[in-house]
């Protein structure tokens, strides 16, 4: 275990304060279930841990005017199990049960798991469907960032040295709007070989009016399938295009070759699963 | 100062110590087990709160006046109806992973009373068992279960 010393600010305000001191010398530490893992094996060493887990008023998910703001302590336990989440978005909650494990989610953040960027989370290809952003703070004030651009490349986020992610907003989906998430894997708690989120919204007539399918753990970011996207969009729901959307979707992953998969498997996984959910996603939004 | 099993512990360590540690070598609770030691195999498993967390993957310092519970603490006045379960139920061999286990199954029945068998291994997908292939595991706690609704 790298030797660091734990820094314990009172508040948000006072680690970003920390935070801008130390900038990459420290590390901010909530749940610590990504982070502890990499100062046992020593890939990272920071000098200071700035302990954020107990700080007040940050464990919230609240309905707000026009959805919902999830504070960045909430665990991915609180998430898989509330009432509010399985209401408004179901792919989401139902998502959830498959982050790591029960012993993960009750200690780690969904903040934490979005800033780890690991391109086998759950969570981040589902919130980047579902349209999500993040407010960041520091010292110099606050931002958003959209959920789709915060994932800059590999295990890296578009967080400055000095920002601590403060809350989580997921916009009410418009009526007739569905969503499916599906990671193909072979035991429970094995890395995806292959993870898509769709989140599509009907008009009225049974067309599409907006879709997104984002790809997971098939390229070093989650990435959307635009050309699967706008293929869709504007056309009457229809069985035959699904095959033309899986072979679109495809054309955006870049899976290499590992243990989960060989690239061309993980290739074919991705027509499969996306075709899973797009239209788990369709008979979701036909039925909302 | 830490709440294990019902009493207050005043501790001085370094800071990047973790509840594990903490729990074995200062105050000598080794039923809590260091296996992995980066979250994957769950023996360190311990409650905090009530809920299971992976305590090796826990600093010390995060957990002041929370209630921790040890394996030792589910046995101060006798055997806890699950821990008789194992043992009736042949659900131990080697004991390793059976400390984490057995607090894992308790957080999971305080929440769910009456839990179906796959809700069981849900419950349980964060602790592995190299010995039992866990049918007996499973079949212990179903059974402690049934016991422990009878009993309320």
């Amino acid at each position: 275990m790298v030797r660091f010393e734990l820094l314990e600010p009172k508040n948000l305000s006072e680690a970003c304060s920390l935070l801008a001191e130390h900038k990459e010398k420290a590390k901010i530490v909530a749940g610590g279930q990504g982070l502890l893992p990499l100062l046992k094996h020593r890939q990272l060493k920071p000098k200071y841990l700035i302990n954020i887990k107990n700080l007040p008023g940050l464990e919230y998910i609240d309905d707000g005017r026009s959805g919902l703001r999830i504070g960045a302590l909430t665990t991915n336990r609180a998430i898989e199990i509330s009432s509010l989440i399985k209401q408004r978005h179901p792919m989401l909650a139902e998502l959830e049960r498959m982050v790591g494990d029960v012993q993960t989610r009750n200690w780690g953040t969904l903040a934490g798991n979005l800033c780890a960027a690991s391109p086998t989370s759950d969570p981040a290809p589902a919130l980047i469907a579902l349209g999500a952003t993040l407010r960041s703070v520091s010292m110099r004030g606050e931002r958003e960032v959209p959920l789709e651009d915060f994932f800059v490349e590999y295990l890296k986020t578009a967080l400055e040295p000095d920002e601590i992610v403060a809350e989580i907003q997921i916009p009410d989906p418009p009526p007739y709007t569905g969503g499916a998430y599906h990671k193909e894997r072979v035991r429970m708690t094995d890395s995806p070989i292959a993870s898509v989120a769709a989140v599509i919204s009907l008009d009225g007539s049974d067309t599409v009016a907006m879709a997104r399918i984002v790809l997971q753990a098939v390229c070093p970011t989650p990435v959307r399938a635009r050309e699967a996207e706008s293929f869709i969009v504007g056309k009457k729901v229809d069985d035959k295009f699904i095959d033309e959307v899986a072979v679109l979707a495809e054309k955006a992953a870049c899976p290499i070759s590992d243990i989960y998969g060989s690239a061309e498997y993980k290739r074919e996984m991705v027509r499969v699963v996306t075709k899973q959910v797009v239209t788990e996603a369709i008979k979701r939004a036909r039925a909302a | 100062m830490l709440r294990v099993n019902g009493e207050d512990y005043e501790i001085f360590t370094d800071s990047w110590k973790t509840l594990e540690r903490v729990l074995r070598d200062d105050l000598g609770l080794t039923g809590v087990k260091e296996g992995c030691n980066t979250g994957n195999c769950g023996v360190c498993t311990v409650l905090i709160d009530g809920k299971a967390v992976k305590s090796c993957l826990v600093l010390a310092s995060q957990v002041q006046g929370k209630d921790i519970l040890t394996i030792e603490g589910l046995s101060k006045h006798g055997l806890h109806p699950l821990q008789q379960a194992f043992i009736d139920y042949f659900a131990i061999q080697c004991g390793f992973c059976t400390p984490g286990m057995v607090l894992a199954a308790k957080a999971l029945l305080d929440e769910n009373p009456n839990p179906t068998e796959e809700e069981v291994k849900l419950g349980l997908s964060g602790n592995l068992c190299r010995c039992t292939g866990y049918v007996k595991i499973v079949e212990a706690i179903l059974a402690a279960a049934e016991m422990m609704r009878k009993e309320v």
